[in-house]
């Protein structure tokens, strides 16, 4: 089986500082890849360098095109890493209000992507709107409200619509369940495990909420200022932590 | 000393108008495309036309004949503080008819009357960057222009359909250029998009936002638009009320303070050529009459 996504050695500096260092990885199609880790400790960073949005000082991050097959992202043209990014890879911001346009209608905002890969067909642009509103269990009848006049959990969700509305393979999301309430976290993970699930989708999921990564993530990253201190299957990290901090993280749970 | 012999021919020093002929020349090379150009302070505020000046400056040779119009007029406040403006520093001949005119500097409309090879259009353009007001970031607009990047342009004209349930936008209807560039037209009224593939030489001027283009003779312009819901030139339906024209584009003229309103060509010299050709319109009255 072809990997999806092949990180090699991925470093990235702030000047002197360590924004993440030596990272490789293999993502295979269908798996979904939890990255946990304390605030600074090169989560964002390595996401952002993955997702094309920052370019990394070192290494390789080789993607399966559908055209020319496993092709290093760093180093492709601008044109074809944007046009990856509004196809095949999706963004989910941890604040909806980074991913959406919030002047711009729900259906405006789900049909972007549409547009911009060449759909110039009112008619069924709108019918795609709707059918994906209706997906993340947004009413049809607010096709035509603005995201401002949403809760967090529908601008979260709009914003899951907006990127999946593509067909994308590989999904980053960066703190998708951040600054929810828990009832609306817990629907909205139920709402992706499905998603994801359906759609067969590569998810790379950056949080800091170890809950989240056991109901969603087949493997564990975990990191720590800037390094990858240890990896495993979800429940074999979180059950049975091996490194001292990875200790620390798992008691450091509150539990009700 | 007549005031022309005060200034440098049209104002501006010879070198700056080199220097906005190049960017002229740039902007034809590439049609459509916003070529940057230091532009100068004018005796007017911005908004009143000083890009246009300056690209009708470095045009204008003695032997021109300039026409003014504001929104299709020849004798409103910006048209004749422009047209008074060249006579005095560049003492050039003026004149109100469209065909007689080399070069004519426009506000907001394209003249009836098609233009020939030959003449240059000048338009003045308040802001030169279609998606300005969907995406605020001059290095991302700049970015998705180079990258024909153009997928938010129809997201404004899906946000009228929503909201309308039509193209609501009625000018500045964003345009392609010869398949690449998108382009703003200046505020011209929709109904003057399809007029753009013409003869003569379009060039555009943002003086504020320091932009020139320009379309050669004969370029494609294609209005942008769904495939369900095609692009319409508008106008309102009625006749002129002077002249009778059907086919131009007409201003709502209201006439007293109970809502009666009369509709007149937007163009003055195609309805004066109109009336004195001997078309009245429903409230009109022949020229000949209207002397005596």
């Amino acid at each position: 089986m072809t990997p999806l996504l092949k990180v090699e050695n991925i470093n990235k500096f702030y000047g002197g500082r360590i924004g993440c260092a030596d990272v490789s990885f293999t993502l295979y199609p269908g798996e979904v890849m939890g990255i946990v880790g304390e605030s600074g400790s090169g989560k964002s960073t390595l996401l952002n360098c993955l997702a094309g949005q920052l370019e990394p000082d070192g290494g390789r991050v080789m993607f399966d095109t559908r055209a020319e097959g496993m092709k290093d992202t760093v180093s492709m043209s601008e044109p074809e890493r944007r046009m990856l990014g509004r196809t095949d890879w999706a963004f989910v911001h941890q604040n909806p209000r980074d991913g959406l346009r919030m002047g711009v209608s729900a259906g405006g905002n789900v049909g972007e992507r549409l547009m911009a890969v060449g759909a110039r067909h009112y008619g069924d642009i709108r019918g795609k709107a709707v059918d994906w509103l209706d997906r993340v269990e947004i009413a049809e009848d607010r096709v035509d409200d603005r995201p401002s006049a949403f809760s967090g959990g529908m601008q979260q969700r709009l914003q899951i619509a907006r990127n999946l509305v593509t067909g994308p393979r590989l999904v980053f999301m960066d703190e998708p369940t951040g600054g929810l309430d828990v009832s609306v976290q817990a629907r909205l993970l139920d709402l992706l495990r499905g998603l994801v699930r359906q759609m067969g989708l590569s998810a790379i999921i950056v949080t800091h909420d170890l809950a989240v990564v056991r109901l969603l993530a087949d493997r564990l990253m975990v990191m720590k200022s800037g390094h990858v201190v240890e990896t495993g299957l979800t429940d074999q990290v979180l059950d049975d932590p091996q490194h001292a901090y990875t200790q620390l993280l798992v008691s450091s749970v509150l539990q009700v | 000393m007549t005031q022309s012999g005060q200034y440098n021919f049209a104002y501006l020093d010879e070198q700056t108008k080199r220097m906005i002929r190049r960017a002229l020349l740039k902007g034809l090379a590439i049609p459509g495309y916003q070529v940057p150009f230091a532009s100068r302070e004018m005796p007017m505020p911005y908004g009143w036309g000083t890009g246009g000046v300056q690209v009708s400056a470095a045009c204008l040779t003695p032997d021109d004949r300039l026409k003014v119009i504001d929104q299709g007029a020849d004798d409103t406040t910006n048209a004749v503080s422009i047209r008074k403006f060249f006579q005095r520093t560049a003492d050039v001949a003026v004149t109100e008819d469209t065909t007689d005119a080399t070069l004519i500097q426009t506000r907001h409309r394209i003249p009836e009357t098609e233009l020939a090879e030959g003449q240059i259009l000048v338009y003045q353009v308040p802001i030169p960057e279609p998606l300005r007001f969907l995406e605020p970031r001059e290095t991302e607009t700049r970015k998705m222009h180079s990258l024909e990047e153009y997928g938010l342009m129809h997201v404004k004209l899906y946000e009228d359909i929503a909201r309308h349930g039509q193209i609501a936008t009625s000018y500045a209807y964003p345009v392609k250029v010869q398949g690449r560039y998108v382009m703003d037209p200046s505020p011209i009224p929709k109904f003057d998009n399809p007029k753009m593939e013409m003869a003569a030489i379009q060039l555009f001027g943002a003086g504020r936002e320091q932009r020139i283009y320009a379309l050669p003779p004969y370029t494609d312009v294609v209005s942008l638009d769904f495939e369900d819901h095609p692009f319409e030139a508008t106008k309102a339906n009625h006749s002129c009320a002077l002249c009778g024209a059907s086919d131009s584009y007409l201003d709502e003229v209201i006439t007293d303070d109970q809502g009666t309103r009369m509709y007149v060509c937007s163009d003055t010299d195609y309805c004066a050529t109109r009336r004195a050709q001997g078309h009245v319109g429903l409230q009109g009255v022949p020229l000949e009459d209207n002397a005596a």
